[in-house]
């Protein structure tokens, strides 16, 4: 099994991570706005571009969701689903489109239950991709508030 | 016979539509759709000469969206025909091909053309269809379908925010798998399904009632069954090679080999009626399940036959 895959299947690790990126991004958000928060794009964009992609196959769709789905990529979904798993599971387990692919979503929720702060949101209706933001920095999507995209009500 | 629970309907739900399906549904009456599969033809007798033998015992009738991605007569298409003709069509909206600028439109036209019943899915990949260089769209998954349909119908605006002059006044459906993994989270997406918006559920084929029970216990403990409307999915198996074939090549639907064992032991001129025989079985068994509102039979290619299903399970007359 590889180191990814690992970190995957026990996802507190990558929970933590996440929760610090957080915490330290929202503690350097007032110094980032005043040098203006676009000029940071091209660090923070290849950044995920170098963490993201060898860890969960990044797409770079822009709105990271991760919390959401068991820290698994739901764009790693041939239906890109946000809220899958869809009715076509195969019994084994794979998707009904991609017969190598373990479903992603069968992953996602069994991930989820082993998640210690994040585990309810993929109980959470997960709005439609803005797609303008694909090939952009998802972090700094989610410091504009850009990644908040749900419908009305 | 079990009391069949009805679902909490007021004050919390006032009417959506008023078509036949929801007050059958409403009244706690079991009620019965079936699946039409739209022709391919741009003749609307084919339409008008295939809805005939479902009308007889359908309180409403499914018209399939370009199922299992192949291109046919679309549902919108049909199912205005069969509102002119005076039926009550469930039309069906798939993710695959259309993205949420057409979908919205769709729903404002299906509202406009008097079609009271719309189930949101999310489509078959197109690699299982007859056009698999085509586009998959999946701008929408069904759960974000669902839910932009309600914020149009309670809220009278777009997406975009944009007012929708008089809103589409539709009842919602949504499918359902529990025979397709993973098991244990098939009540908590239809959790999420029920919180977006859905006001009744298909479900996929049943040919497994254990599984089923299973689901519906589930169901139960978390008291969706009063939240929405569940409609299970029926069809009889036509001979066994047609049992093997779905059972290879239909993801998601799952078939005990306790059945197909039966099927395939009879003889091979008697296997249709057996068929029959297994599906009336599991209608009988479905009708005592707590929480279970009716049936969704699905008969591809048999569809003159649905009427003798209905017929001899019992469920009419009501």
């Amino acid at each position: 099994m590889s180191i990814s895959r690992w970190l995957l299947d026990h996802p507190r690790v990558l929970e933590r991570a996440y929760l610090y990126t957080e915490w330290v991004l929202r503690k350097i958000e007032p110094l980032m706005r005043k040098i203006e928060l676009s000029r940071f794009e091209f660090f923070f964009r290849w950044g995920e571009i170098i963490t993201k992609r060898p860890l969960f196959d990044c797409r770079m769709c822009g709105v990271c969701n991760l919390r959401g789905t068991g820290m698994t990529c739901p764009v790693t979904c041939p239906k890109e689903l946000r809220n899958g798993p869809c009715g076509g599971v195969r019994q084994d387990g794979t998707c009904e489109v991609d017969l190598d692919l373990d479903c992603v979503w069968v992953l996602a929720w069994e991930r989820t239950e082993r998640m210690r702060w994040y585990g309810d949101r993929v109980f959470m209706i997960h709005p439609p991709l803005d797609h303008r933001l694909w090939d952009t920095s998802a972090w700094l999507n989610f410091l504009e508030d850009k990644d908040c995209c749900a419908p009305p009500g | 016979m079990t009391t069949r629970s009805r679902a909490d309907l007021s004050p919390d739900k006032p009417i959506r539509a008023g078509g036949r399906l929801e007050r059958v549904l409403r009244s706690g009456r079991f009620a019965v759709t079936a699946e039409l599969a739209p022709a391919d033809t741009s003749d609307p007798q084919a339409i008008y000469e295939r809805v005939l033998v479902l009308s007889e015992v359908a309180d409403a009738i499914n018209v399939t969206d370009a199922s299992g991605a192949h291109v046919h007569m679309s549902s919108l298409g049909a199912s205005a025909l069969l509102v002119r003709a005076g039926y009550e069509p469930v039309l069906q909206i798939n993710c695959r091909d259309r993205n949420r600028i057409a979908i919205q439109g769709d729903l404002l036209g299906a509202a406009a053309l008097g079609i009271k019943n719309v189930l949101c899915i999310t489509g078959d990949g197109v690699n299982v269809g007859d056009q698999p260089d085509a586009k998959p769209v999946f701008d929408f998954d069904s759960i974000q379908l669902l839910q932009t349909a309600e914020i149009m119908r309670e809220q009278g605006m777009f997406l975009s925010r944009r007012t929708i002059e008089v809103a589409p006044r539709l009842f919602l459906g949504a499918a359902s798998n529990p025979f397709s993994p993973p098991y244990d989270t098939r009540p908590k997406r239809l959790a999420k399904k029920i919180a977006a918006g859905a006001d009744f559920i298909q479900t996929q084929y049943c040919f497994d009632i254990h599984r089923l029970e299973g689901f519906m216990a589930d169901v139960r403990e978390m008291n969706l069954h009063r939240k929405v409307f569940i409609l299970v999915g029926v069809g009889p198996l036509r001979s066994a090679k047609s049992a093997l074939w779905m059972q290879k090549n239909v993801p998601g639907v799952y078939i005990p080999d306790s059945t197909i064992q039966r099927i395939s032991k009879t003889p091979p001129s008697k296997q249709s009626e057996e068929g029959m025989k297994i599906c009336i079985e599991l209608i009988h068994q479905i009708r005592e399940i707590e929480g279970v509102s009716g049936v969704h039979v699905m008969a591809y290619r048999q569809e003159e036959r649905v009427t003798e299903l209905i017929l001899s399970s019992g469920i009419l007359p009501r």
